[in-house]
Protein backbone atom coordinates (compact mmCIF):
# COMPACT_ATOMS: atom_id res chain seq x y z
CA UNK A 1 0.00 0.00 0.00
CA UNK A 2 2.96 2.42 0.42
CA UNK A 3 6.04 2.71 -1.21
CA UNK A 4 9.10 2.21 -0.21
CA UNK A 5 10.22 5.03 2.85
CA UNK A 6 13.01 6.40 3.28
CA UNK A 7 14.48 8.93 6.45
CA UNK A 8 15.03 11.96 5.97
CA UNK A 9 19.18 12.95 6.30
CA UNK A 10 19.68 15.47 4.44
CA UNK A 11 18.41 17.80 7.60
CA UNK A 12 20.80 15.47 9.71
CA UNK A 13 23.66 16.49 7.12
CA UNK A 14 23.06 19.94 7.12
CA UNK A 15 23.30 20.18 10.71
CA UNK A 16 25.96 17.95 11.31
CA UNK A 17 28.36 20.06 8.75
CA UNK A 18 27.57 23.66 10.41
CA UNK A 19 28.22 21.89 13.89
CA UNK A 20 31.88 21.61 12.96
CA UNK A 21 31.97 24.90 11.10
CA UNK A 22 30.51 26.41 14.40
CA UNK A 23 32.44 24.99 16.52
CA UNK A 24 35.78 26.32 14.85
CA UNK A 25 34.35 29.44 14.73
CA UNK A 26 32.72 29.64 18.72
CA UNK A 27 35.98 27.94 19.43
CA UNK A 28 38.04 30.48 17.30
CA UNK A 29 36.66 33.64 19.61
CA UNK A 30 37.36 31.76 22.70
CA UNK A 31 40.73 31.69 21.88
CA UNK A 32 40.48 35.54 20.41
CA UNK A 33 39.41 36.54 23.81
CA UNK A 34 41.70 34.31 25.43
CA UNK A 35 44.55 35.94 24.35
CA UNK A 36 42.98 39.46 24.54
CA UNK A 37 43.26 38.65 28.45
CA UNK A 38 46.80 37.75 28.32
CA UNK A 39 47.21 40.56 25.73
CA UNK A 40 44.74 42.90 25.81
CA UNK A 41 45.81 44.98 22.80
CA UNK A 42 44.74 42.33 20.93
CA UNK A 43 41.21 44.33 20.45
CA UNK A 44 43.48 46.97 17.66
CA UNK A 45 40.96 49.25 19.76
CA UNK A 46 38.20 48.15 17.95
CA UNK A 47 34.67 48.33 19.74
CA UNK A 48 33.18 45.47 18.00
CA UNK A 49 36.32 43.52 18.82
CA UNK A 50 36.37 44.27 22.58
CA UNK A 51 36.41 41.45 25.13
CA UNK A 52 32.94 42.71 26.11
CA UNK A 53 31.02 42.34 23.07
CA UNK A 54 32.74 39.25 21.47
CA UNK A 55 32.59 37.02 25.06
CA UNK A 56 28.64 36.94 24.48
CA UNK A 57 29.51 36.09 21.08
CA UNK A 58 31.64 33.00 21.98
CA UNK A 59 29.33 32.21 24.21
CA UNK A 60 26.28 31.82 21.84
CA UNK A 61 28.35 30.52 19.28
CA UNK A 62 29.64 27.09 20.71
CA UNK A 63 26.11 26.85 22.62
CA UNK A 64 23.63 27.61 20.57
CA UNK A 65 25.34 26.97 17.15
CA UNK A 66 27.50 24.77 17.60
CA UNK A 67 26.27 22.55 20.63
CA UNK A 68 22.87 23.62 19.22
CA UNK A 69 23.12 22.25 15.94
CA UNK A 70 24.64 19.15 16.87
CA UNK A 71 21.79 18.92 18.87
CA UNK A 72 19.42 19.10 16.27
CA UNK A 73 21.88 16.53 13.82
CA UNK A 74 21.35 13.67 16.49
CA UNK A 75 17.52 14.46 17.72
CA UNK A 76 16.51 14.30 14.09
CA UNK A 77 19.53 11.28 13.63
CA UNK A 78 17.83 9.29 16.58
CA UNK A 79 14.10 9.78 16.64
CA UNK A 80 13.74 8.59 12.98
CA UNK A 81 16.27 5.86 13.94
CA UNK A 82 14.42 4.56 17.03
CA UNK A 83 10.85 4.96 15.87
CA UNK A 84 11.58 3.88 12.42
CA UNK A 85 10.07 6.09 10.48
CA UNK A 86 10.44 9.34 8.76
CA UNK A 87 10.41 13.12 10.46
CA UNK A 88 7.10 14.77 10.59
CA UNK A 89 7.82 17.11 8.01
CA UNK A 90 10.60 17.58 5.51
CA UNK A 91 9.24 21.51 5.51
CA UNK A 92 9.43 22.44 8.66
CA UNK A 93 12.72 20.50 9.50
CA UNK A 94 14.18 22.60 6.42
CA UNK A 95 12.84 25.78 8.31
CA UNK A 96 14.56 24.55 11.64
CA UNK A 97 17.42 24.50 9.75
CA UNK A 98 17.80 27.77 8.22
CA UNK A 99 15.59 29.16 11.06
CA UNK A 100 18.45 28.21 13.46
CA UNK A 101 21.24 29.56 10.89
CA UNK A 102 19.52 32.76 10.40
CA UNK A 103 19.40 33.10 14.13
CA UNK A 104 22.89 32.71 14.72
CA UNK A 105 23.66 35.02 11.81
CA UNK A 106 21.78 37.80 13.31
CA UNK A 107 23.95 36.82 16.60
CA UNK A 108 26.84 37.41 14.48
CA UNK A 109 25.97 40.85 13.35
CA UNK A 110 24.40 42.26 16.39
CA UNK A 111 26.68 40.97 19.16
CA UNK A 112 29.79 42.84 18.11
CA UNK A 113 27.86 45.87 17.33
CA UNK A 114 26.64 45.73 21.32
CA UNK A 115 23.23 45.20 20.67
CA UNK A 116 22.46 43.58 24.12
CA UNK A 117 19.36 42.52 26.40
CA UNK A 118 22.77 41.92 28.86
CA UNK A 119 20.86 38.60 30.18
CA UNK A 120 23.74 35.63 30.17
CA UNK A 121 23.40 33.33 27.31
CA UNK A 122 19.91 35.12 26.66
CA UNK A 123 21.57 38.28 25.34
CA UNK A 124 19.43 38.22 21.60
CA UNK A 125 16.92 41.21 21.28
CA UNK A 126 13.72 40.69 21.32
CA UNK A 127 13.18 40.35 16.97
CA UNK A 128 15.91 37.56 17.30
CA UNK A 129 14.30 36.28 20.64
CA UNK A 130 10.92 35.77 18.78
CA UNK A 131 12.49 34.26 15.78
CA UNK A 132 13.81 31.78 17.76
CA UNK A 133 11.13 30.96 19.82
CA UNK A 134 9.14 30.17 16.33
CA UNK A 135 12.11 28.08 15.19
CA UNK A 136 11.88 26.26 18.24
CA UNK A 137 7.60 25.84 18.26
CA UNK A 138 8.42 23.98 14.70
CA UNK A 139 11.32 21.75 16.17
CA UNK A 140 8.83 20.77 18.53
CA UNK A 141 6.19 20.18 16.46
CA UNK A 142 9.06 18.08 13.98
CA UNK A 143 9.54 15.65 16.70
CA UNK A 144 7.20 15.16 18.77
CA UNK A 145 5.19 14.76 15.41
CA UNK A 146 7.56 12.00 14.40
CA UNK A 147 7.28 10.23 17.89
CA UNK A 148 3.58 10.16 17.37
CA UNK A 149 3.58 8.58 14.25
CA UNK A 150 6.21 6.01 15.02
CA UNK A 151 6.20 2.25 13.61
CA UNK A 152 7.74 0.83 17.40
CA UNK A 153 5.62 0.71 20.58
CA UNK A 154 8.09 2.02 22.96
CA UNK A 155 9.46 5.65 22.82
CA UNK A 156 13.56 4.65 23.14
CA UNK A 157 14.70 6.44 26.54
CA UNK A 158 16.99 9.15 24.47
CA UNK A 159 13.67 10.53 22.85
CA UNK A 160 12.73 11.00 26.02
CA UNK A 161 15.58 13.35 27.18
CA UNK A 162 15.58 15.25 24.05
CA UNK A 163 11.95 15.46 24.43
CA UNK A 164 12.28 17.12 27.76
CA UNK A 165 15.06 19.78 26.35
CA UNK A 166 13.36 20.72 23.65
CA UNK A 167 9.88 21.42 26.21
CA UNK A 168 11.49 22.98 28.67
CA UNK A 169 14.02 25.10 26.49
CA UNK A 170 10.52 26.46 24.83
CA UNK A 171 9.08 26.88 28.49
CA UNK A 172 12.67 29.10 29.84
CA UNK A 173 12.91 30.96 26.65
CA UNK A 174 9.48 32.81 26.65
CA UNK A 175 9.46 33.41 30.12
CA UNK A 176 13.08 34.87 30.61
CA UNK A 177 12.64 36.94 27.40
CA UNK A 178 9.27 38.14 28.45
CA UNK A 179 10.31 42.01 27.73
CA UNK A 180 9.16 45.47 26.61
CA UNK A 181 10.32 46.68 23.45
CA UNK A 182 11.15 50.56 23.45
CA UNK A 183 13.14 50.50 19.90
CA UNK A 184 13.39 47.92 17.05
CA UNK A 185 16.95 46.77 19.14
CA UNK A 186 16.69 47.72 22.59
CA UNK A 187 13.91 45.95 25.03
CA UNK A 188 13.83 45.82 29.13
CA UNK A 189 12.97 42.94 30.96
CA UNK A 190 9.35 42.74 32.41
CA UNK A 191 10.55 41.54 36.02
CA UNK A 192 11.76 43.84 38.40
CA UNK A 193 15.10 43.66 40.32
CA UNK A 194 15.93 40.66 42.53
CA UNK A 195 13.05 38.67 40.24
CA UNK A 196 14.67 39.47 37.01
CA UNK A 197 17.98 37.90 38.96
CA UNK A 198 15.89 34.86 39.47
CA UNK A 199 14.23 34.23 36.19
CA UNK A 200 17.33 34.83 34.65
CA UNK A 201 19.37 31.97 36.52
CA UNK A 202 16.46 30.04 36.25
CA UNK A 203 16.66 29.88 33.04
CA UNK A 204 20.43 30.33 33.13
CA UNK A 205 20.54 27.30 35.27
CA UNK A 206 18.36 25.27 33.21
CA UNK A 207 20.03 26.03 29.54
CA UNK A 208 22.79 24.55 31.36
CA UNK A 209 20.35 21.20 32.77
CA UNK A 210 18.49 20.99 29.85
CA UNK A 211 20.16 22.12 26.77
CA UNK A 212 23.68 21.28 27.72
CA UNK A 213 22.87 17.96 30.14
CA UNK A 214 19.71 16.39 29.06
CA UNK A 215 19.37 16.94 25.59
CA UNK A 216 23.78 15.50 25.21
CA UNK A 217 22.49 12.50 27.72
CA UNK A 218 19.87 12.09 24.63
CA UNK A 219 22.85 11.38 22.63
CA UNK A 220 24.82 9.65 25.22
CA UNK A 221 22.07 7.16 25.31
CA UNK A 222 21.81 6.39 21.52
CA UNK A 223 25.55 6.27 20.46
CA UNK A 224 27.34 4.63 23.17
CA UNK A 225 25.21 1.66 22.84
CA UNK A 226 25.40 1.69 19.42
CA UNK A 227 29.21 2.86 19.20
CA UNK A 228 29.85 -0.07 21.99
CA UNK A 229 27.60 -2.74 19.89
CA UNK A 230 26.20 -3.54 23.14
CA UNK A 231 22.61 -2.27 25.11
CA UNK A 232 22.91 0.21 27.80
CA UNK A 233 23.92 -1.17 31.09
CA UNK A 234 20.46 -0.78 32.68
CA UNK A 235 17.30 0.74 30.74
CA UNK A 236 15.76 0.75 34.66
CA UNK A 237 18.25 2.85 35.56
CA UNK A 238 18.14 5.61 32.94
CA UNK A 239 14.03 5.50 33.35
CA UNK A 240 15.22 6.82 37.21
CA UNK A 241 17.51 8.62 36.19
CA UNK A 242 15.05 10.80 33.39
CA UNK A 243 12.61 11.60 36.14
CA UNK A 244 15.12 12.30 39.23
CA UNK A 245 17.26 14.54 36.60
CA UNK A 246 14.50 16.54 35.23
CA UNK A 247 12.54 17.38 38.36
CA UNK A 248 15.83 18.40 40.30
CA UNK A 249 16.85 20.30 37.76
CA UNK A 250 14.52 23.18 37.24
CA UNK A 251 15.30 24.24 41.50
CA UNK A 252 18.90 24.41 41.10
CA UNK A 253 19.05 27.98 39.82
CA UNK A 254 19.38 30.23 42.85
CA UNK A 255 23.16 28.53 43.35
CA UNK A 256 24.25 31.40 41.04
CA UNK A 257 22.79 34.60 43.57
CA UNK A 258 24.47 33.21 46.71
CA UNK A 259 25.27 36.03 49.48
CA UNK A 260 23.01 38.77 46.61
CA UNK A 261 19.54 40.51 47.82
CA UNK A 262 17.99 37.05 46.56
CA UNK A 263 15.94 35.39 49.75
CA UNK A 264 18.37 33.72 51.72
CA UNK A 265 15.70 30.88 51.97
CA UNK A 266 15.89 30.92 48.08
CA UNK A 267 19.57 30.66 48.31
CA UNK A 268 19.60 27.32 50.51
CA UNK A 269 16.54 25.71 48.53
CA UNK A 270 18.90 26.44 45.26
CA UNK A 271 22.12 24.54 47.09
CA UNK A 272 20.03 21.84 49.05
CA UNK A 273 18.65 20.75 44.92
CA UNK A 274 22.09 21.17 43.63
CA UNK A 275 23.92 18.49 45.87
CA UNK A 276 20.80 16.73 45.36
CA UNK A 277 21.97 16.41 42.08
CA UNK A 278 24.68 14.16 42.07
CA UNK A 279 22.65 11.80 42.81
CA UNK A 280 21.01 10.82 38.85
CA UNK A 281 24.23 12.67 37.43
CA UNK A 282 26.43 10.01 38.40
CA UNK A 283 23.47 7.57 37.87
CA UNK A 284 23.69 8.60 34.28
CA UNK A 285 27.25 8.55 33.88
CA UNK A 286 27.60 5.25 35.92
CA UNK A 287 25.03 3.93 33.26
CA UNK A 288 26.99 5.38 30.44
CA UNK A 289 30.46 3.79 31.56
CA UNK A 290 28.98 0.53 32.63
CA UNK A 291 27.43 -0.52 29.10
CA UNK A 292 31.01 -0.84 28.73
CA UNK A 293 31.23 -3.58 31.04
CA UNK A 294 32.85 -6.78 29.64
CA UNK A 295 34.08 -4.89 26.53
CA UNK A 296 36.03 -2.81 27.57
CA UNK A 297 38.97 -3.64 25.28
CA UNK A 298 37.10 -2.23 22.49
CA UNK A 299 38.58 1.24 24.20
CA UNK A 300 41.53 0.62 23.30
CA UNK A 301 41.33 0.55 19.62
CA UNK A 302 38.26 2.79 18.79
CA UNK A 303 38.60 6.71 19.60
CA UNK A 304 35.46 7.09 18.86
CA UNK A 305 34.83 5.03 21.87
CA UNK A 306 37.61 6.89 23.33
CA UNK A 307 35.65 10.30 23.07
CA UNK A 308 32.41 9.05 23.96
CA UNK A 309 33.86 7.57 27.37
CA UNK A 310 36.14 10.07 28.34
CA UNK A 311 33.30 12.61 27.90
CA UNK A 312 31.22 10.75 30.51
CA UNK A 313 34.52 10.69 33.29
CA UNK A 314 34.24 14.75 32.57
CA UNK A 315 30.70 15.06 32.85
CA UNK A 316 30.97 13.21 36.38
CA UNK A 317 33.38 15.12 36.99
CA UNK A 318 31.74 18.54 36.32
CA UNK A 319 28.78 17.26 38.14
CA UNK A 320 30.35 16.48 41.11
CA UNK A 321 32.65 20.24 41.37
CA UNK A 322 29.08 21.70 40.30
CA UNK A 323 27.31 20.14 43.54
CA UNK A 324 30.39 21.34 45.95
CA UNK A 325 30.50 24.93 44.52
CA UNK A 326 27.02 24.92 45.21
CA UNK A 327 27.84 25.16 48.48
CA UNK A 328 27.34 28.21 49.95
CA UNK A 329 30.66 28.40 51.78
CA UNK A 330 32.38 26.73 49.05
CA UNK A 331 30.69 30.10 46.87
CA UNK A 332 31.89 32.57 49.33
CA UNK A 333 35.92 31.30 47.93
CA UNK A 334 34.87 30.07 43.99
CA UNK A 335 32.44 32.96 43.00
CA UNK A 336 33.27 35.73 40.36
CA UNK A 337 36.72 34.02 39.96
CA UNK A 338 38.05 31.67 37.16
CA UNK A 339 37.44 28.78 39.11
CA UNK A 340 33.71 28.95 37.74
CA UNK A 341 35.10 29.36 33.92
CA UNK A 342 37.31 26.32 34.28
CA UNK A 343 34.13 24.77 35.92
CA UNK A 344 32.11 25.33 32.94
CA UNK A 345 34.85 24.20 30.36
CA UNK A 346 35.40 21.21 32.05
CA UNK A 347 31.58 20.63 31.28
CA UNK A 348 31.06 22.58 28.07
CA UNK A 349 34.69 21.48 26.48
CA UNK A 350 34.93 17.80 28.14
CA UNK A 351 31.40 16.85 28.28
CA UNK A 352 29.37 18.60 25.70
CA UNK A 353 31.68 19.03 22.49
CA UNK A 354 33.70 15.70 23.15
CA UNK A 355 30.06 13.68 23.11
CA UNK A 356 29.15 15.34 20.10
CA UNK A 357 32.66 15.19 18.43
CA UNK A 358 31.94 11.40 19.01
CA UNK A 359 28.55 11.12 17.59
CA UNK A 360 29.31 13.33 14.69
CA UNK A 361 32.25 10.85 13.74
CA UNK A 362 29.97 7.94 14.18
CA UNK A 363 27.20 9.82 12.18
CA UNK A 364 28.92 11.35 9.79
CA UNK A 365 29.98 8.26 7.38
CA UNK A 366 26.00 6.98 8.03
CA UNK A 367 24.83 10.07 6.27
CA UNK A 368 27.21 9.63 3.39
CA UNK A 369 27.24 6.26 2.70
CA UNK A 370 30.91 5.44 3.99
CA UNK A 371 32.03 2.68 5.83
CA UNK A 372 34.01 4.38 7.79
CA UNK A 373 36.05 8.02 8.84
CA UNK A 374 38.47 8.73 6.23
CA UNK A 375 41.77 8.24 9.09
CA UNK A 376 41.18 6.41 12.17
CA UNK A 377 44.39 8.03 13.10
CA UNK A 378 43.17 11.53 12.78
CA UNK A 379 40.21 10.39 15.11
CA UNK A 380 42.94 9.16 17.77
CA UNK A 381 45.19 12.04 17.25
CA UNK A 382 41.72 14.35 17.81
CA UNK A 383 41.51 12.49 20.89
CA UNK A 384 44.27 13.14 22.63
CA UNK A 385 44.76 16.86 21.29
CA UNK A 386 41.03 17.36 23.32
CA UNK A 387 42.00 15.89 26.08
CA UNK A 388 44.86 17.49 26.79
CA UNK A 389 43.57 20.81 25.65
CA UNK A 390 41.19 20.43 28.39
CA UNK A 391 43.13 19.31 30.94
CA UNK A 392 45.45 22.52 30.07
CA UNK A 393 42.08 24.42 30.45
CA UNK A 394 40.92 23.42 33.29
CA UNK A 395 43.60 22.91 35.57
CA UNK A 396 44.77 26.19 34.56
CA UNK A 397 41.56 27.94 35.74
CA UNK A 398 41.44 25.82 38.83
CA UNK A 399 44.45 27.33 40.36
CA UNK A 400 43.99 30.57 39.31
CA UNK A 401 40.43 30.56 40.54
CA UNK A 402 41.35 29.65 43.88
CA UNK A 403 44.40 32.08 44.52
CA UNK A 404 41.93 34.82 43.18
CA UNK A 405 39.53 34.01 45.45
CA UNK A 406 41.91 33.79 48.64
CA UNK A 407 43.71 36.87 47.40
CA UNK A 408 40.64 38.73 47.36
CA UNK A 409 39.46 37.35 50.78
CA UNK A 410 42.78 38.27 52.38
CA UNK A 411 42.62 41.36 55.04
CA UNK A 412 44.95 42.59 57.11
CA UNK A 413 45.13 43.17 60.59
CA UNK A 414 43.44 46.56 60.47
CA UNK A 415 40.21 45.46 58.52
CA UNK A 416 41.74 46.78 54.82
CA UNK A 417 42.02 44.54 52.07
CA UNK A 418 45.38 43.16 51.41
CA UNK A 419 45.54 42.98 47.80
CA UNK A 420 43.85 45.27 45.27
CA UNK A 421 42.40 44.09 42.04
CA UNK A 422 45.01 44.85 40.08
CA UNK A 423 47.77 43.05 42.43
CA UNK A 424 45.64 39.82 41.97
CA UNK A 425 45.48 40.45 37.96
CA UNK A 426 49.19 40.89 37.86
CA UNK A 427 49.02 37.10 39.59
CA UNK A 428 46.50 36.11 36.63
CA UNK A 429 49.00 36.03 33.85
CA UNK A 430 50.88 32.97 33.27
CA UNK A 431 47.37 30.55 33.85
CA UNK A 432 45.44 32.81 31.03
CA UNK A 433 48.87 31.92 29.22
CA UNK A 434 47.88 27.92 29.68
CA UNK A 435 44.70 28.56 29.21
CA UNK A 436 44.75 30.40 25.84
CA UNK A 437 47.21 27.40 24.85
CA UNK A 438 44.87 24.65 26.12
CA UNK A 439 42.46 26.57 23.86
CA UNK A 440 44.19 26.52 21.13
CA UNK A 441 45.16 22.80 21.45
CA UNK A 442 40.91 22.09 21.54
CA UNK A 443 41.18 24.35 18.58
CA UNK A 444 43.81 22.87 16.52
CA UNK A 445 41.81 18.89 16.73
CA UNK A 446 38.58 20.69 15.91
CA UNK A 447 40.38 21.49 12.41
CA UNK A 448 41.97 18.01 12.10
CA UNK A 449 38.49 16.81 12.55
CA UNK A 450 37.32 19.41 9.76
CA UNK A 451 39.82 17.94 7.50
CA UNK A 452 39.02 14.57 7.94
CA UNK A 453 35.00 15.15 7.63
CA UNK A 454 35.99 17.25 4.39
CA UNK A 455 38.11 14.04 2.96
CA UNK A 456 35.49 11.52 3.99
CA UNK A 457 32.85 13.56 2.58
CA UNK A 458 34.49 14.78 -0.51
CA UNK A 459 33.06 12.19 -3.61
CA UNK A 460 30.20 10.78 -1.90
CA UNK A 461 26.93 10.62 -2.38
CA UNK A 462 24.46 11.29 0.21
CA UNK A 463 22.96 8.06 1.46
CA UNK A 464 19.57 7.12 1.31
CA UNK A 465 18.48 4.63 4.12
CA UNK A 466 14.95 2.65 3.13
CA UNK A 467 13.48 1.86 6.36
CA UNK A 468 12.27 -1.06 7.00
CA UNK A 469 9.26 -2.48 6.98
CA UNK A 470 6.85 -4.12 10.23
CA UNK A 471 7.55 -7.98 10.93
CA UNK A 472 4.17 -8.18 11.47
CA UNK B 1 -3.01 25.19 56.96
CA UNK B 2 0.31 27.28 57.34
CA UNK B 3 2.98 27.74 54.74
CA UNK B 4 5.52 25.53 56.61
CA UNK B 5 2.63 22.58 56.94
CA UNK B 6 2.39 22.75 52.71
CA UNK B 7 6.30 22.36 52.20
CA UNK B 8 5.96 19.45 54.55
CA UNK B 9 3.70 17.93 52.60
CA UNK B 10 5.02 18.58 49.26
CA UNK B 11 8.32 16.96 50.23
CA UNK B 12 6.05 13.94 51.45
CA UNK B 13 4.30 14.10 48.00
CA UNK B 14 7.44 14.18 46.22
CA UNK B 15 9.66 11.40 47.64
CA UNK B 16 6.64 8.83 47.73
CA UNK B 17 6.75 10.08 44.13
CA UNK B 18 10.20 9.32 43.51
CA UNK B 19 9.95 5.89 45.57
CA UNK B 20 7.12 5.04 43.41
CA UNK B 21 8.82 5.34 39.94
CA UNK B 22 11.86 3.72 41.49
CA UNK B 23 9.69 0.18 43.04
CA UNK B 24 7.64 0.92 38.61
CA UNK B 25 10.60 1.40 37.36
CA UNK B 26 12.35 -2.00 38.62
CA UNK B 27 9.19 -3.95 38.94
CA UNK B 28 9.68 -7.61 36.98
CA UNK B 29 6.13 -6.52 35.15
CA UNK B 30 8.32 -3.45 33.16
CA UNK B 31 11.39 -6.00 32.60
CA UNK B 32 9.79 -6.95 28.86
CA UNK B 33 8.79 -3.77 27.64
CA UNK B 34 12.38 -2.23 29.15
CA UNK B 35 14.53 -5.15 27.39
CA UNK B 36 13.01 -4.75 24.00
CA UNK B 37 12.84 -0.68 24.40
CA UNK B 38 16.79 -1.16 25.03
CA UNK B 39 17.30 -2.81 21.94
CA UNK B 40 15.61 0.07 20.09
CA UNK B 41 19.37 1.17 18.39
CA UNK B 42 20.19 -2.21 17.20
CA UNK B 43 16.71 -2.70 15.53
CA UNK B 44 17.71 -2.84 11.91
CA UNK B 45 21.63 -4.20 12.74
CA UNK B 46 20.29 -7.88 12.96
CA UNK B 47 21.95 -8.96 10.41
CA UNK B 48 25.22 -7.92 11.32
CA UNK B 49 24.78 -9.65 14.04
CA UNK B 50 27.64 -8.40 16.53
CA UNK B 51 25.39 -6.98 18.87
CA UNK B 52 25.36 -8.62 22.64
CA UNK B 53 21.39 -9.26 23.27
CA UNK B 54 19.59 -8.45 26.48
CA UNK B 55 19.88 -11.02 28.60
CA UNK B 56 23.83 -11.11 28.74
CA UNK B 57 24.22 -7.15 30.32
CA UNK B 58 23.37 -6.51 34.10
CA UNK B 59 19.26 -6.23 34.54
CA UNK B 60 18.96 -9.75 34.15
Amino acid sequence: MEQQQTYNYKVVRQFAIMTIVWGIVGMAVGVLIAAQLVWPQLNFEIPWLSYGRLRPLHTNAVIFAFGGSALFATSYYIVQRTCQTRLFSDGLAAFTFWGWQAVIVLAAITLPLGKTMAKEYAELEWPIAILIAVVWVAYAIVFFGTIMKRRVQHIYVANWFFGAYILTIALLHIVNNMSMPVTLFKSYSVYPGAMDAMVQWWYGHNAVGFFLTAAFLGMMYYFVPKQAGRPIYSYRLSVVHFWALISLYMWAGPHHLHYTALPDWVQSLGMVFSLMLLAPSWGGMINGIMTLSGAWHKLRDDPILKFLIVSLSFYGMSTFEGPMMSIKTVNALSHYTEWTIGHVHGGALGWVAMISIGALYALIPVLFGRERMYSIRLIEWHFWLSTIGVVLYIVSMWIAGVMQGLMWRAVNDDGTLTYSFVETLVHMYPYYTVRFLGGVVFLVGMFIMAYNVWKTISGARPAVQPIPQPAH
Amino acid sequence: MSFGFVQGLITIVLMVLFVGIVVWAYSSRQKKRFDEASMLPFAEDDAQGDVRRKGENKDD
